[in-house]
C-alpha cells in the first residue's frame, strides 16, 4: 500500500535541511563572519569615533554597527543560498531534492527561509558582540525586522539565480566579489551619503543596497538618509522583480532540468 | 485496462547538434523486471533522466503508472524510484539523516519503521549514524539505492548500479532487488554486466544511437541470436572449409557455431576424420553479449 504523503513536509524537509546544512558548519557560515564584522566595528571606530558623528549626534561607532549587522545579513543569506546550489550542483546530490516532488515555489521558500536564519543569526551574532562597545537605540523595531527581511530575501533570491546560473565556483566568485561586494560597500555602511559629494549621492541612490542599510538604520535612530518609506517602496520593488525572476528560472528548470 | 508501469511514446531529446533520444517507443508493463542496454552514449540515460523529470524531452510523452511526468509530475515521482549512475551523496549528513530527509522531500514525515527495514536488508544498519563522507564506494551505493526506496516507489529505476561494487556486495544488493520484483515492484535495470540482466531480466530493450533497435523477452532475444558454439584448439592447423561458419581467432582457436547438442559430435568426428587432433575444447552456450553484439551490429 502507498504510504501516506503531505505536499507541505517536503517544503519543511527541505527547509530543515537547509538550516541544519549551515549549523552544522557554524564555525565557518555564522562564528566566522561575526568575527569579520566585530574586526571591521573596532578598526573603524577606534580610528573615527572621535572625530566623526553622524545625523548631528549619533557617534560613528552606532551609526556603524547597523550598518554592519545589515551587510553581514545581506552577505550570509546570498552566501547561505549561492553556496549550497553550486556545491550540490557540482557534487550532482542536487539529485536529490530535483527527484521528489516538491513545487518550485516550495523550493524557493525554503531556501530563501534557510538563508535568513542565517542571516539573521549571524546579524544578531553582531548585535550581541557590539553591545559592549555601543549604546545602541531602538527608535522603531518594526523598521528593523521588515528592513532586515526584506534584504534578506533579496539577496537569498539573488544567491539562487548566482547559484543556479554558475557552473564553477570561480563564477560564483566573480558574482560576489564584483557585484555584491562593491554594492555592499558603496551602500552607506560606514558613512552617511550626505558626507559625499553630490555626483556620488546620486549614484548611491542608484544602488539598491543603500535603501536596505539606510532603511534598517532608521530602524535604530528614527533619522535616515532617505525617508524609510522611499527605501521600502525600492527594497519591495527589488524583491518583487527578484522573486519573480527566481521563480521563473526555477519553474522553467533553468539549468537545473536541462 | 491497467496502465502499464512505464509508457514512452515518440519522446525525442536533443543537445545542440546530438540527437540523444529519436523517437523511442516503449511500455514496461507492472511487475516486470526490465533491461535497458545499449553501449555508451545510446540514450539510456536521457531516457532515464525524461522519466525522472531531470530532463524535459523535446517531443513525445512519458508516464510511470499512468501518471505523465509532466502534467502530474507530482503522481509520477511518487510512484518512481531512482538511483542514479553517479555516485552522489551529501557530505553534510549520516545515513539515518540522509533517509530521513529523502522520505521528507516525498511527503512522508515519519518513516523510521521503513527505512530501518530497508538499511536492514542492505546491510546498512551499522553505518546509520556514518557521515556519508566516511563510507566506502559499495556503501555509498547501496545508500544510493536505499534512497530511492524511502517513499516505497511502485517503480524503480536502477541506473548502473552495480558499476564498482564488489561480487559479494552485488549479490546482497541483487538479492534484496529480486525481492522487491516479487513483492510486485517494477523494476527497469541499465548495466553494462549483460550476464546481470540476462540472468534479471524478463525482457530487455536495446537502444542505439537513441533509438529502440531491438524489444524483446530475454529467452527470444537469445533464440534469434542463437550462438552456441564449440571452440577448439588443435594441434596442428588443418583448413575448415567444410564446417560452415567456422572461425580462427589467430591464436589457436577455432570458434564453430551450432544449433543443437547433438551436432558436436558430428563436428569433431568430421575434424578428426580431416587428420585435425583437439587438444581442448570449450562449449559455448547462447548468452546476452553476443545476442548484445549481434543487434548492435545488424542495426
Amino acid at each position: 500500500m502507498a504510504p501516506e504523503t503531505h505536499p507541505l513536509t517536503g517544503f519543511k524537509t527541505l527547509l530543515y535541511k537547509e538550516l541544519l546544512r549551515f549549523w552544522k558548519v557554524s564555525f565557518q557560515t555564522v562564528a566566522a563572519p561575526v568575527l569579520t564584522a566585530v574586526l571591521y566595528l573596532l578598526i573603524f571606530s577606534h580610528v573615527l569615533d572621535r572625530h566623526v558623528t553622524v545625523y548631528g549626534n549619533v557617534p560613528y561607532t552606532a551609526f556603524l554597527v547597523p550598518g554592519l549587522v545589515m551587510m553581514s545579513v545581506l552577505q550570509n543569506a546570498f552566501a547561505n543560498t549561492s553556496s549550497s546550489l553550486i556545491q550540490s550542483k557540482i557534487t550532482g546530490s542536487i539529485v536529490f531534492v530535483l527527484l521528489p516532488p516538491i513545487s518550485y515555489r516550495a523550493f524557493y521558500a525554503a531556501y530563501v527561509l534557510a538563508a535568513i536564519g542565517r542571516g539573521l543569526l549571524v546579524g544578531v551574532g553582531v548585535i550581541v558582540a557590539a553591545l559592549p562597545f555601543v549604546d545602541l537605540p531602538l527608535a522603531a523595531p518594526l523598521w528593523i525586522a521588515v528592513f532586515a527581511l526584506a534584504g534578506g530575501a533579496i539577496l537569498a533570491s539573488f544567491g539562487i539565480i548566482a547559484g543556479i546560473w554558475a557552473d564553477k565556483f570561480d563564477q560564483l566568485a566573480a558574482f560576489q566579489n564584483f557585484l555584491i561586494m562593491p554594492l555592499t560597500m558603496l551602500s552607506g555602511v560606514f558613512y552617511s551619503i550626505h558626507s559625499l559629494p553630490a555626483v556620488w549621492q546620486q549614484v548611491s541612490h542608484l544602488n539598491p543596497f543603500f535603501y536596505m542599510i539606510d532603511g534598517f538604520r532608521y530602524g535604530f535612530f528614527g533619522q535616515s538618509d532617505v525617508s524609510p518609506w522611499i527605501s521600502l517602496s525600492v527594497v519591495s520593488a527589488c524583491f518583487a522583480l527578484l522573486a519573480g525572476l527566481t521563480l521563473n528560472m526555477l519553474a522553467r528548470g533553468y539549468k537545473l532540468r536541462a | 485496462m491497467t496502465a502499464p508501469a512505464i509508457a514512452v511514446s515518440a519522446v525525442a531529446k536533443r543537445y545542440g547538434a546530438v540527437q540523444a533520444l529519436g523517437g523511442v517507443d516503449l511500455a514496461v508493463q507492472r511487475g516486470e523486471f526490465f533491461g535497458l542496454l545499449g553501449p555508451n552514449g545510446a540514450g539510456k540515460t536521457t531516457l532515464i533522466s525524461i522519466l525522472a523529470g531531470l530532463t524535459r524531452a523535446d517531443a513525445g510523452t512519458v508516464a510511470v503508472m499512468g501518471h505523465d511526468v509532466v502534467s502530474d509530475y507530482r503522481a509520477a515521482r511518487l510512484s518512481l524510484g531512482v538511483v542514479p549512475q553517479e555516485l552522489v551523496f551529501d557530505p553534510f549528513f549520516t545515513v539515518r539523516e540522509a533517509l530521513r530527509m529523502q522520505s521528507g522531500y516525498f511527503g512522508l514525515a515519519r518513516n523510521d519503521d521503513w527505512i530501518d527495514e530497508i538499511l536492514a536488508n542492505l546491510d546498512l544498519l551499522h553505518k546509520a549514524d556514518t557521515n556519508m563522507r566516511s563510507l566506502s564506494g559499495g556503501m555509498k551505493r547501496r545508500v544510493l539505492v536505499a534512497q530511492a526506496l524511502v517513499h516505497r516507489p511502485p517503480v524503480i529505476v536502477l541506473d548502473e548500479p552495480t558499476a564498482g561494487v564488489d561480487v559479494e556486495l552485488r549479490q546482497g544488493l541483487w538479492t534484496f532487488v529480486r525481492k522487491l520484483n516479487e513483492r510486485g515492484h517494477t523494476i527497469v535495470l541499465t548495466t553494462h554486466y549483460l550476464e546481470e540482466a540476462e540472468t534479471l531480466c524478463h525482457r530487455i530493450a536495446m537502444l542505439k544511437a537513441g533509438r529502440v533497435v531491438a524489444l524483446d523477452t530475454t529467452a527470444n532475444l537469445l533464440q534469434r541470436f542463437n550462438t552456441h558454439a564449440l571452440r577448439v584448439r588443435l594441434a596442428t592447423p588443418i583448413g575448415l572449409d567444410f564446417l560452415p561458419g567456422a572461425r580462427d581467432d589467430g591464436h589457436g582457436w577455432v570458434e564453430i557455431p551450432f544449433e543443437s547438442y547433438g551436432e558436436v559430435e558430428d563436428i569433431l568426428s568430421r575434424i578428426r576424420l580431416t587428420g585435425g587432433q583437439v587438444e581442448e575444447m570449450v562449449l559455448g552456450a547462447p548468452d546476452l553479449e553476443k545476442a548484445f553484439v549481434g543487434v548492435m551490429h545488424g542495426a
